[in-house]
């Protein structure tokens, strides 16, 4: 490979850029959660300073605790974006095994029409969904999130899923047809474990925008008993803009499971990007 | 292929098995309800009962000043918003991935996931976490430029109106530019040495071999970027709505096209929610997109051209 062009100025130099940024991405993330655990004398008189022993409090966290009801939130997020997950997940695989299997007519029609929901937001259907969802009686359920989301997940499940889907050998699946299996046996069997490896690509880009979403939440299901944990850290931050202990709290809060989880999963994410199903 | 062999059969029930639950969620919550609100934009709620009005809501949309003002400024602030993510964003992800490209770089693995973190936080959270840095009252902002000698350059961005659409920008570009960076990256490993060994060998290195070997190759992933990132631009709303409320103020001054849509679709404080005004609106939106689309398809993708290695 090319040694000979990489010099020690040329390294030193990408390095400093790339640890500028760095510092840039995280900083307010780390600004953040440091100054969730000071107390209010703290986080103004030295907001850039770690906890100290004089200046570390859990004032915050018993706020936000004992004020929010951050669980049940949690909980309603939780529920909606698994379910919506499993859904788009299932229905996609199929989807996008039927499509890549089998030669049927209307096939690339078929595919087109499932692709269109890649470029156009869901988001401006919502004016004729909401009268949907009322016309249902699926206002403030969690059922009517998850149907979007669904509806939301899928066009772009079903086009990398199919690509994957592709590349699994016909001999694989002939011989099994050979040995009598059914076509779901097939596809359930044989295709499925197959791409579990794209299916989680397929997951975690399905799953962030979900977690993330503050649209649906605020106009589908605004009411206690259903909301999200994005549209209840937005409503909580929105009354509590003077207390500063249980702002940057339940701000860090919100941030940590999300990046626990993507500490966890970013090989996953980082490989499904960059293994070319998106280019 | 067996396929030869199947036709043969009557039909074959697990095709439309395998398609039927995503087609018919598809089609049933995104497809009928986009086709919904295109329909929705011709009606007008006239004592109780929605008439067919034909253009008249895109006539007020354009022609009563109460609305044309707002739409056409919603507009012009989303354009403002998308050229900076294209002047911003792009180059610093385009950048940001030929460093981390170049071959037996250190800690690149450590880079790229931090550089990824924001992209994964919500609008919330990052919405709050800036408004709370460039907050006067906290002074962490005025502290860092003080560090740096520019303290005298702080002005409460947020809350003026000539600073606060481009301030909101740059955090949206500070969150999203993970995924240039990403697809980017992503191209660039792509290339094989094959090609870049060539190069070396006609002399070709350094900046050079970037910008005429490898920029000339990643090409069609910058297409794929700037319509990814038009879409998200004029379907935005969250950052904004965090970060300034659905009045997207000061004065309207960060108004786009997603808290416009939100205030005529469900009202806001003074204003009464109008949906078939909305739909007008959302219809907008999505022949900008469409058109937008297009131009992508039509004009730039088929112009780009792609190498197959």
């Amino acid at each position: 490979m090319s040694t000979a062009t990489h010099s020690l100025p040329r390294t030193i130099g990408a390095h400093a850029v790339l640890l500028t940024y760095t510092a840039i991405a995280l900083f307010p993330v780390i600004l953040v959660i440091m100054n969730s655990f000071k107390s209010r004398a703290g986080i103004f008189g030295a907001p850039l300073t770690p906890p100290t022993p004089k200046t570390f409090d859990l004032i915050g966290y018993t706020t936000v605790i004992g004020q929010g009801d951050f669980i049940h939130y949690f909980q309603n997020s939780l529920v909606v974006t698994v379910a919506s997950l499993f859904f788009v997940l299932l229905f996609g695989a199929m989807a996008g095994f039927a499509l890549s299997e089998y030669r049927f007519r209307g096939n690339t029609m078929m595919g087109l029409y499932l692709a269109l929901g890649i470029m156009i937001p869901i988001r401006l259907g919502t004016v004729a969904i909401l009268q949907l969802m009322v016309a249902s009686g699926l206002v403030n359920t969690l059922t009517a999130l998850i149907l979007v989301y669904t509806a939301q997940g899928l066009p772009l499940a079903i086009f990398i899923l199919s690509e994957f889907m592709k590349q699994v050998s016909d001999d694989l699946k002939n011989a099994g047809r050979i040995d009598g299996l059914s076509e779901y046996t097939i596809f359930f069997r044989l295709v499925l474990p197959l791409v579990r490896p794209s299916m989680a690509t397929v997951a975690v880009f399905t799953m962030i925008p979900i977690w993330n979403d503050l649209w649906f939440p605020l106009i589908l299901a605004p009411s206690e008993e259903t909301k999200t944990v994005t549209l209840g850290a937005q409503l909580f931050l929105g009354q509590f803009v003077t207390n500063w202990n249980a702002i940057l709290a339940a701000l860090s809060l919100a941030i940590l499971p999300v990046l626990i989880l993507y500490v966890i999963f970013s090989r996953q994410l980082i490989r499904g990007i960059t293994s070319g199903a998106v280019k | 292929m067996a396929a030869e062999t199947r036709p043969k059969r009557p039909i074959r029930w697990h095709i439309a098995v395998f398609l039927a639950p995503a087609v018919l969620v598809y089609t049933a919550i995104m497809i009928l309800p986009l086709a919904g609100t295109l329909q929705l934009s011709l009606f007008r709620n006239i004592e109780q009962s929605q008439v067919f009005v034909g253009l008249a809501n895109f006539r007020t949309l354009f022609g009563d000043p109460n609305w044309s003002a707002g739409f056409w400024n919603a507009l012009r602030n989303n354009v403002w918003f998308f050229i900076i993510h294209m002047l911003v964003q792009n180059p610093i992800g385009v950048l940001l991935a030929a460093l981390l490209s170049s071959p037996r770089l250190r800690f690149a693995a450590f880079y790229r996931t931090a550089i990824f973190v924001p992209t994964i936080l919500s609008f919330v959270i990052v919405g709050f976490a800036w408004k709370l840095i460039l907050s006067p009252l906290w002074g962490v902002a005025p502290h860092l430029l003080d560090l740096v000698g520019l303290k005298s350059l702080f002005t409460p961005w947020l809350g003026k109106e000539e600073y606060a659409l481009t301030a909101l920008s740059l955090i949206s570009v500070w969150q999203f530019v993970g995924i240039p960076m990403m697809l980017i990256y992503a191209a660039l490993l792509s290339i094989p040495d094959e090609v870049i060994e060539a190069a070396e060998c006609d002399g070709i290195t350094g900046m050079a071999q970037f910008w005429k070997i490898k920029l000339p190759l990643i090409l069609p992933s910058i297409g794929i970027i700037s319509i990814l990132t038009f879409v998200g631009n004029f379907n935005a709303f969250d950052l904004i709505y965090t970060a300034q409320g659905a009045l997207a103020g000061p004065n309207y001054s960060t108004d786009i096209l997603g808290t416009f849509l939100y205030r005529a679709f469900f009202g806001f404080q003074l204003q009464i929610g109008d949906p078939n005004m909305g739909a007008a609106i959302a219809t907008m939106m999505f022949l900008i997109i469409l058109g937008g689309v297009c131009v992508y398809l039509f004009l730039i993708q088929t112009r780009l051209r792609r190498y197959q290695f």
